[in-house]
């Protein structure tokens, strides 16, 4: 049979089942959702909302656009893209169609994006949900499904000007997320593997080395040594000359050491990667932004795919000690399972052959990127909101329109609908009598501002009282004799 | 054939289209989206953006919250809600854990998160994809991936109040979008069913005489009646006064004409939704209609200012502006270039719709000034004071913004 005759045949197959009544159709009530996922509810929404709207701005601010793209793609074009981890991947069921599965980060679709479209240069944002069937740690923020927030300059540029340019974007949304200290690791591609090549390690091992380099910021200096020699094969001189380096940190002027460094210096692909670390750190002092970056040869981050400047921007402390952080899930393309310390909070680099992969010409795209670790942020900031005596609000309503007596439903309708058309947000309660303290209730649960109480007498008198919630004072008498608009103008200049 | 036997049938077919290598790995240059999905771009994406605000304004000035679920549920939370369309249902492939199946619409996982977190009274917005294996139209945006935006208000209230609201929020939302006129019908279930009662239908038509009648927005009343006779079985008479019923309508005042139709009346049903529609009527009058808006030009970014060069080696001073601008939150970009053509620096401009540009230039450095010009009309708007520092300038620009 070929595939289109099983693909009929299939299709005839469900059909009938279907109409067997093979989903035998009881109505069950699950109460769960899919493991590894969450709702969000409106607390976690709001915050969210406030924690997109700052990242979203800084990206805006910069200049950039957005995409999206659909939630899932053909199954080849995720296919030898993520290494090991395709084991990870959600797939759909074969129902007739094409093979379809869920997007496994957003950097694969970009790619597909650009080459789809022909697009050389695009500086764009994206943030969306990605799905990877993970085993959840008992540790909180470790899903399935989980945002990921994106940012990518891809074309052919003056070096090291967009990098520097990522870097001054993670800096800016890291302050104004306002979560404590920061700073932001900077390495390079061609420096490490030009010290691997000066310290002695043969080519087939650079990447293995590489995995074991970046468990640095888990395991000490001691283990990580153990596991180059005693697992990996490299002789203890060689594991040695190493420590050295990847023990070293600085600014521009490490650069420049290095660039003197008798050994160092014999690698060409070292001497260019430290060229332009230099000229990154010339942008970065312009860009005001190296107090919190630092030049840290043990920066690895799971190289498959960068092959420039990589860097990682990370807490300098956590909230919470005991909860082991959900860390892993920002900026991963394939090799990567995120091996980022914990306090991580965005990660990225410059990736130069990824689009070519995708184009039938093998047409080279440049791409310099950071992903930022949305998931991670949420939680320390649903934390802080736990922590802190502010209440986070769910809904924006300015004004409850309430009445103080009975029969007064079509007057708060009526001024509910002018506030409403004047664009200020109001909320009157879903009953024809309610009782004022129910209603006044629902202010302080809600955090509702302001109170517009209707009553008989003051009707009659062509006002209405306006009270601050919270102080219970009166605020205004609002004139509702030429009609209720009046009403409205009192409470804009109120708030 | 039973079901079981299908799903054996069904499984051995798979697996061999497996080894013949249905899904063969090989490193293909595949550039398309999977079929009824699309990519969404710039200029797509800015379109969106608007329209989301506008319609989310609403429901926050209404006082609605908003809540989010998983793309996918336990395929069991589906089963069995979707009658016929089930079959569109997208599963995910048993890769040995829970059975899971992408969401078909925002209502069902709306009910189901009510009844796990045990939530009475909830005024929520949703908006978000859902997925169908729909037949995709060859007409444009029928898509198997695409955005559903729901509103709901959960929770039991004094009759009509919350469907007015909805009804308010509908109005409110079509008139802010400026899709030109509209208007919205509204029925009851219960004068539908009461109606179908009084003219003879059977209980156990109702339902399939109702999907007929549904079928007047495309279909003239002739070809309706002739299925309700030839295919559904109902007499002519039935027909025909179904068929003057239908013809009706109008405001609160129908619905009191027809509390006095002396066929209509007899019906329970029939009175307590007529009764109810002249309370949503008389709701509906006090609630009113808002204003408009107006359409504007689409850019894909929020640029406000482009920091250019006019002559050569004036990149660092271009990255110290821009940096300022940046720290002042102004939205700023520059081109990627050392040392970029003036003309391309504008137009760039243009096509992106950035309005101002900031230009540095050697003399005006020495003498210490700054020129922003409006890009459209080219001419020169400020000379921003440099020597003091970037700083006035940032405020120069500010005070044009």
């Amino acid at each position: 049979m070929t595939v289109s005759q099983i693909d009929e045949e299939v299709a005839k197959l469900l059909e009938l089942k279907a109409q067997l009544g093979g989903d035998d159709g009881k109505q069950t009530f699950v109460l769960k959702t899919a493991k590894g996922t969450r709702d969000y509810n409106p607390k976690q929404m709001a915050i969210r909302e406030k924690v997109f709207n700052t990242i979203v701005s800084c990206f805006k601010r910069h200049g950039a656009e957005t995409i999206d793209t659909p939630v899932f793609e053909l199954k080849e074009t995720l296919t030898g893209k993520y290494g090991e981890d395709s084991k990870l991947i959600y797939d759909l069921k074969d129902q007739g169609g094409e093979l379809l599965s869920l997007r496994y980060d957003l950097t694969v679709p970009f790619a597909r994006y650009l080459a789809m479209n022909k697009i050389t240069n695009i500086k764009r944002y994206h943030i969306a949900k990605v799905y990877r069937r993970d085993n959840p740690a008992m540790t909180r923020g470790r899903y399935r499904e989980f945002y990921q927030c994106d940012f990518d300059i891809a074309g052919q540029y003056d070096p090291m000007i967009p990098d520097a340019e990522c870097l001054k974007i993670v800096y800016e949304i890291l302050s104004e997320l306002d979560l404590g200290d920061f700073h932001i690791k900077v390495n390079d591609r061609r420096i490490l593997d030009g010290m691997f090549a000066v310290c002695g390690v043969p080519d087939e091992k650079f990447r293995t080395i590489c995995s074991t380099v970046d468990k640095l910021d888990k395991m000490l200096w001691e283990d990580v040594k153990n596991e180059m020699v005693k697992e990996k094969g490299l002789t203890e001189e060689a594991a040695d000359q190493i420590g050295e380096y990847v023990s070293m940190q600085g600014g521009m002027d490490l650069a420049e050491r290095l660039l003197h460094d008798p050994k160092l210096s014999q690698s060409k692909q070292a001497c260019a990667g430290l060229t332009d670390m230099k000229q990154l750190f010339s942008y970065l002092q312009l860009f005001q932004i190296t107090d919190k970056v630092v030049f840290d040869l043990s920066l690895a981050r799971g190289l498959d795919y960068y092959t420039g400047v990589i860097y990682e921007a990370v807490l300098c402390q956590t909230l919470q000690a005991p909860t082991p952080a959900p860390a892993e899930q920002n900026g991963a393309v394939s090799g990567e399972e995120g091996g980022v310390s914990v306090g991580s909070v965005a990660g990225g680099g410059r990736y130069d052959g990824l689009v070519g992969m995708f184009d039938p010409k093998g047409r080279k795209v440049p791409c310099v990127g950071v992903s930022i670790g949305i998931e991670r942020i949420f939680s320390i900031m649903e934390q802080k909101a736990e922590l802190s005596a502010e209440k986070v609000r769910t809904t924006e309503t300015q004004v409850l329109v309430a009445s103080a007596q009975k029969n007064l439903l079509e007057e708060r309708l009526r001024l509910t609908a002018e506030l409403w058309n004047a664009g200020i947000k109001a909320e009157l309660l879903y009953k024809k009598n309610p009782k004022l303290l129910t209603q006044l209730q629902h202010c302080e649960e809600t955090g509702i501002p302001l109170v517009a109480i209707l009553g008989e007498q003051e009707l009659k008198d062509g006002v209405v009282k306006v009270r601050n919630v919270a102080t219970r004072e009166e605020v205004r008498k609002a004139s509702q004799k030429r009609g209720w608009g009046n009403v409205c103008s009192a409470v804009e200049k109120i708030l």
